[in-house]
């Protein structure tokens, strides 16, 4: 079995699997599930620019943001319905990542961390700032007779999951897709050897540049799908929380891999949630099993499968 | 021809080279000899753009390098190779031939000549560069330089800290890619590697360029070397 036959039959099994568990799982799980391949995404598109480009933002939560209220803004204010509003997001998400990767791709290494970070930390001031509008803190709800697209009710678990499952095997297509292209190749070249990428004759401000652009429109269709679905948009999602969470599940999972953001996206969530029905202290927990797996897995969980056993892992 | 009229390059408000000129012809090999700190490595890098000119030019076939950004520059045919190789060390050798194949959207058949010129890299396609033992990765470095069709080849310092049978493995390459019509301009610091394959010598010292001799002359008359270089 070649390479991408072995990709295709892994990548297209866990998506059978998670289209199966659908009808399966209680409905506990199956909510969770859904908001994780959400999550995932969110994860997948930091990845992108992390994992293969090797640029590490701590301000992702402005996209997550932006596609968020790019969404909930366009049904607040314009009374749109879903399907253009997520479009609103997408192009809200596009349009700040090329306005913040312009600017920020000026430096690089810890000054590039300090710059996302602090523009991150700006949205989220203005999303105070303009409370009125964005109601701020509090957030807004999205109802559910806003949320009826093409006379689907996407508050309704079932179509929730599904939508979530749509939205989470485009963007693993995406990002398989994209790694393999000739464009994605010189991505990992620039993650590698900036310099010597420059040298064979890349524009590596260009590739970094549509880099930052793919990766922010991808965490903003994450955002805005997280809105709509879960029908609340607040301010909480562009705090520096959530720029910190995504990192956080792309190392568990393994950067620079396609499983990995998924992977770790569903280890953090479960580990969280199952050491909390244990105990209070459940943060010590997910604090240990993350050192633990720092000391013994440091290249993420798929990352370690990929350096041991499958060395083919896209 | 490659040429360097007069330039004047440095780093910020340090000036490394002054009014230095040069000329590659195709089929040519050029050896920059001087001492550390001559300013070797930065005429280089200001062939490839990466060190901006204050003045003066670098012009390929006439046409005004010195203009272009430095990701432009090997797409015109200047292969660099860097000292200390810098390869892409997570990625196997194919792939990393294959970011040097994609510059100029080359087919297998200029794969299949770089790797007949370093039948080593094939037995090691899948290998990850990093595992690549130091004379396989300098031949890495090259090969995948060799990737973009150079008419004209930078090399900067290829042989240092190699084993003799790596050294002349590399020798050899550099000899067959002058016979190909491919112009060569080299950095290297050991007189006996330059005398052997050199066609020209232009000895440099504190940037400025002193003068350009055909290598019999040295070979015949070690006098010269030891007044530039002396020690």
């Amino acid at each position: 079995m070649s390479d991408r036959q072995k990709t295709v039959l892994l990548h297209g099994g866990l998506l059978a699997l998670l289209l199966g568990l659908q009808f399966v799982l209680p409905a506990y799980h199956h909510g969770n599930l859904a908001r994780i391949m959400v999550l995932a995404v969110y994860a997948m598109g930091y990845n992108i620019m992390f994992g293969y480009t090797g640029l590490l933002s701590l301000g992702h939560a402005l996209f997550f943001a932006a596609g968020m209220y790019g969404m909930g803004m366009s049904v607040q204010l314009l009374g749109a319905t879903p399907a253009p509003a997520m479009i609103g997001g997408l192009i809200a998400g596009a349009v700040v990542a090329a306005a913040l990767g312009a600017l920020a791709l000026r430096t690089a290494d810890v000054a590039f961390m300090i710059v996302t970070l602090m523009f991150a930390q700006a949205g989220y001031l203005a999303v105070l700032y303009f409370g009125s509008v964005t109601r701020g803190d509090e957030g807004f709800v999205i109802q559910q007779a806003q949320r009826m697209m093409m006379g689907i009710d996407l508050s309704d678990a079932t179509n929730r999951y599904f939508a979530a499952f749509i939205l989470f095997a485009l963007c693993l297509i995406a990002v398989l897709w994209l790694v393999q292209s000739p464009f994605g190749k010189v991505l990992v070249a620039i993650r590698e050897n900036e310099e010597r990428a420059r040298m064979l004759g890349y524009d590596v401000f260009r590739h970094k540049l549509i880099a930052v652009i793919l990766s922010g429109t991808m965490s903003a269709a994450a955002g805005a799908a997280y809105g709509l679905l879960f029908g609340y948009v607040g301010a909480t999602f562009a705090s520096v929380q959530y720029s910190i969470f995504p990192l956080l599940w792309v190392l568990l999972g393994g950067a620079g891999t396609a499983l990995g953001p998924f992977i770790g996206t569903l280890f953090m969530f479960y580990l969280i949630d199952l050491s909390s029905n244990v105990t209070s202290a459940y943060m010590l927990i997910a604090g240990v099993a993350l050192v633990v797996l720092t000391l013994f897995a440091p290249q993420g969980l798929i990352g370690e499968v990929r350096s041991r056993i499958w060395r083919w892992l896209p | 021809m490659l040429e360097l009229d007069k330039i004047n390059a440095g780093y910020g408000g340090a000036q490394i080279l002054r009014d230095v000129s040069l000329s590659v012809a195709p089929g040519e090999i050029v050896c920059l000899l001087g001492r550390n700190g001559a300013g070797k490595t930065t005429t280089m890098k200001a062939i490839m753009g990466l060190v901006p000119l204050m003045s003066g030019a670098v012009r390929l076939n006439g046409a005004d390098l010195s203009s272009l950004p430095a990701h432009k520059v090997p797409g015109h045919g200047v292969g660099y190779i860097p000292q200390g190789r810098r390869l892409f060390s997570e990625l196997t050798v194919a792939q990393n031939l294959e970011i040097g194949l994609m510059v100029r959207k080359s087919g297998a058949d200029v794969l299949n000549g770089v790797l007949d010129l370093f039948p080593r890299l094939r037995e090691r396609l899948d290998q990850r560069a990093q595992t690549l033992s130091g004379g396989e990765q300098q031949m890495l470095a090259t090969a995948r330089a060799l990737c973009i069709e150079p008419s004209y080849l930078l090399l900067d310092e290829p042989t240092e800290g190699l084993q003799p049978s790596m050294i002349e493995a590399i020798r050899q390459v550099i000899v067959v890619m002058r016979d190909r019509g491919v112009g060569i301009l080299l950095v290297e610091q050991r007189i006996d590697a330059v005398l052997s394959v050199a066609d020209r010598v232009a000895f440099i010292e504190n940037g400025h360029n002193l003068e350009t001799l055909d290598a019999d002359v040295l070979r015949k008359d070690h006098s010269v070397i030891e007044r530039h270089l002396g020690v």
